[in-house]
């Protein structure tokens, strides 16, 4: 796969036609929505002329069709905002273009980020980058197959319950998912707002490191975003210690992945670091709040949609029938059920049972995190029970579609940095990848370790 | 049925929400413009107010610092962390699907009013609590279509949730017009009731006298003046006694009022009521306030009404007077700083000509141009020297109040500066007293007839053109006059 650095002999121009290009011959994987050609070429040609400069001067990249970007359509792979052109950027655009970077285009998803497989698209599911039988994972799964087919080297996607690391371990590049707060989410179709994280997809660490480091920062326009912590690691990096969720490696977990997350805890050894199994007795649990949880904020963030301002709209005879009509056109069947979930668990006589009993145990995974993150630097444990799975194949059953984000989700529910790096391979070739924890704000920290690894493997 | 016997009988019990549309110069949680009267529709929006996918709310700074004083006005507890909930429903004056409200955790928590009734009691009515939330937009309904102006949508309100101590309408008035006083003074709202700066929703409910438990209450929604909310409350009183006459029983609902009819009339039942699927907002961190900030915030709230009335009970002014005067919180700090600087009889003698210019003007529209201290202080002391006389003194007062001159200036312009130099009015006496058609009033005078005085006192006004000092010239009459019987 290529690397920022590779594009250095290029001219701006050329790096974006190349983008471009490659975009349309790999359009059976079903990456991207849709091209930013115009735009792209435009803003290739100032940085050529020296009118934009920095450190990503004249990089492509893709935007996850989520992110607000002007001069194209943002639909959040949905029917009701297919077509919806924005007159604002998202502030994780804004602030790639200022150093230079060029959006070239933007990636499927599953409809508003619901699903793990990005075959919930009002576009059609993205194709595995190796397999193209099996899912992209989702749902920024566009972004991690326009990363592992080289069409650009690094992705925009947002991670609400995995939403990066798992297609970026499905698809065999690195996904990380910041600290709550470290990415504005100003300008990105939000889905939970309490959980949703921006971040990148690519192909190493070192890159990843470098597009946090110009994502990270408060915004005004985002009251939850932090104060600016992250400051890429310097080596050597001193010995860690570092624990493997035991929870996460049971005999339900894939042999395949089990052995990857085996092998790459021995890397970690054999670079000096001490790994020692732990326990988040809690692992289970998470999942559940999740899906009580985010369903709330799903179902309150999704009121918006109602056709009256803009996206789609149906005719109708009431109001009553407009509204109707217009969500139900435009919205997945995955959007509505989450809508459903969400609207029972915060209506007049089950808010106590469901959403206030979830966010109390909620309080207890954040406070068994402190614990362990008392002992330990990081945590590890494996991105998804399985590798990527075949298209379809639980697309009938929505729970176990919900359990594959069983290992993604706890972090998520805590507001923690976690990371999906490549571990190895499935017997019969798929990527698998590996999860590195740690506590608030040490995403720094999380990629100085894996980009030792990467370095050393 | 009979008014009489239904007081007699029946007591109210009222709650008052009122909802209060903050002074500050953007949205609550946008940076669109805030004033949107006489506005296009939807230009004072912003992608925020709009709903666009992936706008977020951002607090406004100045939103807290007026909640903050009105806390101070309603002697509150600022609550050193509140939050911020959503209140879910569709509408299309809701452009998120939600109102960001604080349902959980106020940022005003308890406090009191007191307000005072024109019997000269006052009532005091305690406050559960007054919260920021975000108004909606407005709807047009047409003939087979709607329309939607979202310019108020993201409008700073707070709203003060009263606890059930008012027990007639004249208190509902009165708890209304001192929350309005209190608000104004406190610098937290424009109090522009026209465009509904400040809406009252009254709950009512009524119960035999006797009674311990309190009646099924109805709610009459969106009162835009004082005198509606005392209306309003003594209809309900009346129609709800009517119905517990007939035997029949209260449905809980919302009720609205027509101004024109003087009547309310149901527009929802409970059973309509909404799940408003009340969350907390995952957008906007909880509200965290230190002592420091609160104090400084108060620290900037000006003299409340109370003090004014504290302050001018040296003054023996009339209770409508004072409440007149309160009516414009420049015109009462300007009585103060009178009294302050003069003495009372100066600061008397001003608020009476305030208070009876502002009770001629058809509604309260604010302070008069001229806010001088000296200006006023000066044409009470002109009064007060003999030199202008209580009439030219109102006529010149008009004149001030949008004038940068002196009353004195004034007053010889218009020529109305009183002769009390006793020596020139004696010569006009003189020539009154040798004048032969004045010889009849003098001889009905000389034999006692009182009232014959006016007409010779007339005359040397006339004489003076005006500006002979009436009492001088009565006094040197009667001294004349005198002086001729006793010679007789």
């Amino acid at each position: 796969m290529k690397r920022i650095s590779d594009y250095s002999t290029l001219s701006a121009v050329e790096a974006v036609r190349q983008s471009i290009a490659r975009a349309k011959a790999m359009s059976e994987y079903n990456a991207l929505i849709s091209l930013c050609e115009d735009r792209a070429l435009d803003r290739a040609a100032k940085v050529d002329a020296g009118e934009v400069t920095g450190r990503l001067a004249g990089i492509p990249f893709v935007a996850k069709d989520n992110f607000l970007t002007i001069d194209s359509q943002t639909t959040a792979a949905s029917d009701f905002l297919r077509g919806f052109s924005s007159p604002i950027q998202a502030t994780a655009v804004e602030r790639l273009e200022a150093e230079g970077a060029i959006c070239i285009g933007k990636a499927n998803l599953d409809a508003f980020a619901h699903g793990g497989s990005t075959e919930n698209s009002a576009f059609g599911p993205t194709r595995n980058a190796v397999d193209m039988t099996r899912v992209a994972g989702g749902s920024s799964g566009g972004s991690a197959v326009v990363v592992a087919l080289d069409i650009v080297p690094f992705a925009l996607g947002t991670d609400t319950g995995g939403s990066i690391r798992q297609p970026a371990s499905f698809n065999g590049v690195v996904g990380v998912k910041p600290t709550y707060g470290a990415v504005s989410r100003f300008g990105v179709v939000a889905m939970a707002s309490s959980t949703d994280t921006i971040g990148v997809l690519s192909s190493t660490v070192s890159d990843a490191e470098l597009v946090m480091d110009i994502l990270c920062g408060p915004d005004e326009r985002d009251m939850t975003t932090i104060d600016d912590f992250f400051e890429p690691t310097v080596e050597p990096l001193r010995s860690m210690k570092i624990g493997l969720i035991k929870e996460s490696m049971t005999d339900e977990v894939d042999s395949d992945v089990v052995r990857c997350t085996n092998d790459y805890v021995n890397e970690l050894r054999a670079a000096g670091h001490i790994v020692e199994e732990v326990s988040l007795p809690l692992l289970k649990q998470a999942l559940a709040i999740y899906y009580i949880v985010v369903s709330a904020e799903v179902s309150s963030n999704l009121g918006r949609y109602d056709g009256i301002r803009y996206g789609n709209r149906a005719d109708g005879q009431s109001l009553a029938e407009i509204y109707g009509r217009s969500r139900d056109n435009g919205f997945m069947p995955e959007n509505k059920r989450r809508i459903m979930i969400g609207s029972y668990v915060l209506s007049s006589g089950f808010f106590d049972a469901y959403y206030l009993h979830a966010q109390k145990v909620r309080t207890l995974l954040i406070e068994s995190f402190d614990s362990l993150f008392e002992d330990y630097d990081l945590l590890i444990g494996p991105v998804t029970p399985t590798a990527a799975f075949k298209l379809n194949e639980n697309t009938a059953d929505p729970v176990k579609m919900y359990l594959a984000d069983i290992m993604t989700v706890p972090a998520s529910l805590a507001g923690l940095p976690a990371i999906s790096v490549p571990a190895g391979e499935s017997a019969d070739g798929l990527p698998i990848g590996v999860q590195l924890i740690g506590p608030q704000k040490s995403d720094a920290m999380l990629l100085g370790i894996a980009k030792q690894l990467e370095e050393t493997i | 049925m009979n008014r009489e016997i239904a007081y007699e009988k029946y007591q109210m019990t009222i709650g008052i929400e009122c909802h209060v549309q903050l002074d500050t110069t953007t949205k609550l949680f946008s940076g669109a413009d805030n004033d949107a009267r006489d506005q296009e529709p939807n230009l004072m929006t912003s992608p925020v107010d709009f709903a666009l996918p992936g706008m977020l709310p951002v607090l406004n700074r100045r939103a807290v610092e007026l909640a903050i004083r009105a806390g101070k006005a309603l002697n509150a507890t600022i609550a050193p962390i509140s939050r911020f909930d959503r209140k879910h429903y569709f509408y299309p004056d809701l452009p998120k699907g939600y109102q960001i409200s604080q349902m959980y955790q106020p940022i005003i928590i308890g406090g009191f009013v007191e307000a005072p009734l024109e019997s000269g009691e006052t009532v005091k009515v305690r406050l559960h609590h007054a919260h920021l939330e975000e108004d909606a937009g407005k709807l047009t309904h047409q003939l087979d279509s709607s329309l939607i102006d979202l310019n108020r949508a993201g409008t700073p309100l707070i709203e003060i949730v009263s606890e059930p101590d008012i027990h007639s309408a004249a208190e509902a008035k009165a708890y209304a017009t001192e929350l309005h006083r209190l608000m104004t003074y406190a610098g937290v709202t424009k109090g522009d009731l026209y465009h509904g700066n400040m809406r009252f929703d009254v709950n009512i409910s009524i119960a035999p006298k006797d009674s311990k438990q309190l009646g099924t209450r109805a709610e009459v929604k969106n009162l835009n003046s004082f005198r509606s909310v005392e209306r309003a409350a003594e209809y309900e009183f009346l129609r709800q006694a009517e119905l517990l006459e007939k035997g029949e029983s209260i449905t809980q609902e919302t009720r609205g009022w027509n101004d024109a009819t003087g009547k309310t009339s149901p527009q929802r039942s409970k059973e309509d009521a909404q799940d408003y699927r009340y969350m907390p907002d995952p957008d906007i961190p909880p509200l965290v306030l230190s002592p420091e900030f609160i104090d400084d915030i108060q620290s900037q709230v000006g003299a409340l009404p109370g003090y004014f009335r504290a302050t001018w009970q040296s003054l023996n002014l009339d209770k409508s007077v004072v409440e007149s005067l309160l009516d414009v919180r420049q015109h009462a700090e300007l009585i103060t700083a009178i009294q302050d600087d003069y003495d009372d009889d100066v600061a008397r003698r001003v608020a009476h000509w305030f208070a009876s210019v502002v009770r001629a003007g058809e509604e309260v529209s604010g302070p008069v141009k001229n806010l001088q201290v000296e200006s006023y202080a000066e044409l009470a002391q002109l009064v007060i020297a003999g030199k202008l006389s209580s009439t030219a003194a109102k006529e010149i007062f008009v004149e001030l109040t949008e004038s940068s001159e002196t009353a004195e200036s004034i007053a010889q312009k218009r020529n109305l500066i009183q002769v009390s130099d006793e020596s020139a009015i004696q010569e006009i006496v003189s020539s009154v007293l040798d004048d032969s058609a004045s010889q009849k009033s003098i001889a009905d005078y000389l034999a006692g007839q009182e009232k014959a005085l006016g007409y010779l006192v007339g005359q040397v006004m006339k004489q003076s053109a005006g500006k002979a000092n009436p009492s001088i010239a009565n006094q040197l009459l009667r001294e004349r006059l005198a002086a001729r019987k006793s010679s007789s």
